[in-house]
């Protein structure tokens, strides 16, 4: 397995934010990471990521720990976050080329044009950031997280603001990207989920409340689609 | 680091910041050293840049903060410090390359002052009556001045999200270390211990610097200012709390 949690506490306070969280996921599977605003889905991607630490637990990345490993774990995983932080005075290629100089990725030129493609970003990559559209900004993001070739990628609601064509091209590009790396996204669309996700993971309240296969999580709930299913977890009582 | 301090470098350059505080600093420098009466030095009349070194510590108090206040609080507030710390570089990568492209910004606004030495040196009445040793130390005394003036505005811009109010923490803390140490030790019931006080301040080394005699004492303890503050910054950072 590629991501390994397991019983990671992180504690705001007196806020439980993630509450004893275990799960692993592997290569060629995209894992999808539901559950309501403020459940714990993004603190347990800060945490993966290596930004934020952990309270308590553990949690590795291609065998190396985020915590005593942290820069070997960072150079398996491309991460976008969830506000899609850029540079808006940075020209699309140059802060590409930036990246790809934090990464020391060698023939920096060519793996920009191939990101470039894989993200259609093509028509705009001679544009300041500041000038892209929400969309096209989206796709800077996604590029920045997939540009060293990681064999994680942590996606923290990729495919928010984008119209209903790009989001087409990019759920293909993330189930592309799935068929060989492990990407772990979080998403509040349920359509999403039943079209790139094989598993599914929906936290409430910072603990796991359904774990499963997504054929075998919608089998058990006799239907057909996962809203329900999501809505009878977590909903407030 | 070096990613990070070309990157900032680079956005020194690409925005006015570089070219306007380089501007206002040389443009001031001149007017006080050729124009403005009180510290000409045709009024002078000495063939010295006392005035240059006197008044530069004072115009790098505002201009340097300035430099300094988005270099951390703008990542912060835009959230692009996620984006480097998820990235394969250490803390003190981030710290250090942002520090440098700083303090080599201020190293480019001092240099064109060499052409008032070069002036000053064929003014002379004999020429090159002018004392270089002087001028040499006075110069690495600026930029070890410099240098620490760049680690205080680089700490308060971790401090906060907010540019203006690293701003201004910077300006007071630059001062305070720079003559606040001298005007404290004149309280009366400091008098016994005044020459410790006055060491801890800034101007106390940047004068024995500038009369030409470069001692360790004071390398060392404009090395040691500037440390404190960067591991300070480093630290405000590892915390992420904001």
């Amino acid at each position: 397995m590629s991501v390994k949690v397991s019983g990671l506490f992180k504690v705001y306070g007196v806020q439980k934010a993630v509450n004893g969280i275990s799960f692993e996921a592997f290569p060629g599977r995209v894992l999808g990471f539901l559950g309501p605003n403020g459940a714990g889905k993004s603190t347990t991607m800060k945490i993966l990521t290596g930004y934020l630490p952990q309270t308590s637990g553990k949690a590795s990345v291609c065998g190396f720990d985020v915590n005593t490993h942290t820069l070997d774990a960072k150079k398996h995983i491309g991460y976008l976050p969830e506000s899609n932080p850029l540079y808006p005075e940075m020209y699309v290629k140059e802060f590409l080329a930036f990246v790809c100089d934090m990464h020391q990725i060698k023939n920096p030129k060519t793996r920009i044009q191939e990101v470039i493609q894989l993200t259609g970003l093509g028509p705009e990559q001679h544009k300041k950031i500041g000038q892209l559209s929400k969309g096209y900004k989206q796709r800077v993001g996604l590029a920045q997280a997939i540009i060293h070739d990681p064999e994680v990628l942590i996606l923290d609601e990729p495919t928010s603001g984008l119209d209903p064509n790009q989001l087409i091209e990019i759920r293909k590009l993330i189930k592309d990207l799935g068929k060989t790396k492990t990407v772990i996204l979080s998403t509040h669309i349920m359509q999403e989920v039943e079209a790139i996700c094989d598993d599914v993971i929906i936290i409430n309240k910072g603990e796991i409340v359904a774990h499963d296969r997504l054929d075998t999580l919608l089998q058990k709930h006799h239907t057909q689609n996962i809203e329900p299913i999501f809505v009878a977890l977590t909903k407030e009582n | 680091m070096l990613t990070i301090f070309i990157k900032e470098l680079n956005s020194y350059f690409s925005s006015l910041v570089a070219y306007i505080t380089i501007v206002i600093f040389l443009t001031a420098m001149g007017l006080f050293l050729w124009l403005f009466p009180e510290t000409s030095i045709l009024e002078y009349g000495y063939a010295g840049l006392d005035s240059l070194f006197d008044i530069a510590p004072y115009l790098f108090m505002f201009l340097i903060p300035a430099i300094t206040m988005r270099s951390l609080a703008e990542e912060k507030k835009e959230g692009t410090f996620e984006l480097l710390a998820t990235k394969p570089l250490t803390d003190w990568q981030i710290v250090l390359g942002k520090y440098l492209a700083a303090l080599v910004l201020v190293v480019i606004a001092i240099l064109p002052t060499g052409i008032y030495y070069y002036t000053v040196y064929h003014l002379g009445a004999v020429e090159g009556n002018i004392d270089s040793g002087a001028v040499i130390g006075s110069y690495i005394g600026l930029i070890l001045l410099g240098g620490a003036y760049v680690s205080i505005g680089v700490f308060c811009s971790s401090i906060t999200k907010n540019q203006i109010i690293a701003f201004a923490i910077a300006v007071f803390l630059s001062f305070f270390a720079f003559s606040g140490f001298d005007s404290i030790s004149q309280l009366l019931f400091l008098q016994k211990i005044d020459d410790i006080i006055i060491n801890l301040g800034i101007n106390h080394h940047y004068q024995a610097i500038s009369r030409g005699v470069l001692d360790t004492r004071d390398l060392l303890y404009f090395l040691s200012v500037i440390t404190v503050f960067l591991v300070l910054t480093k630290t405000i950072l590892g915390g992420r709390k904001w």
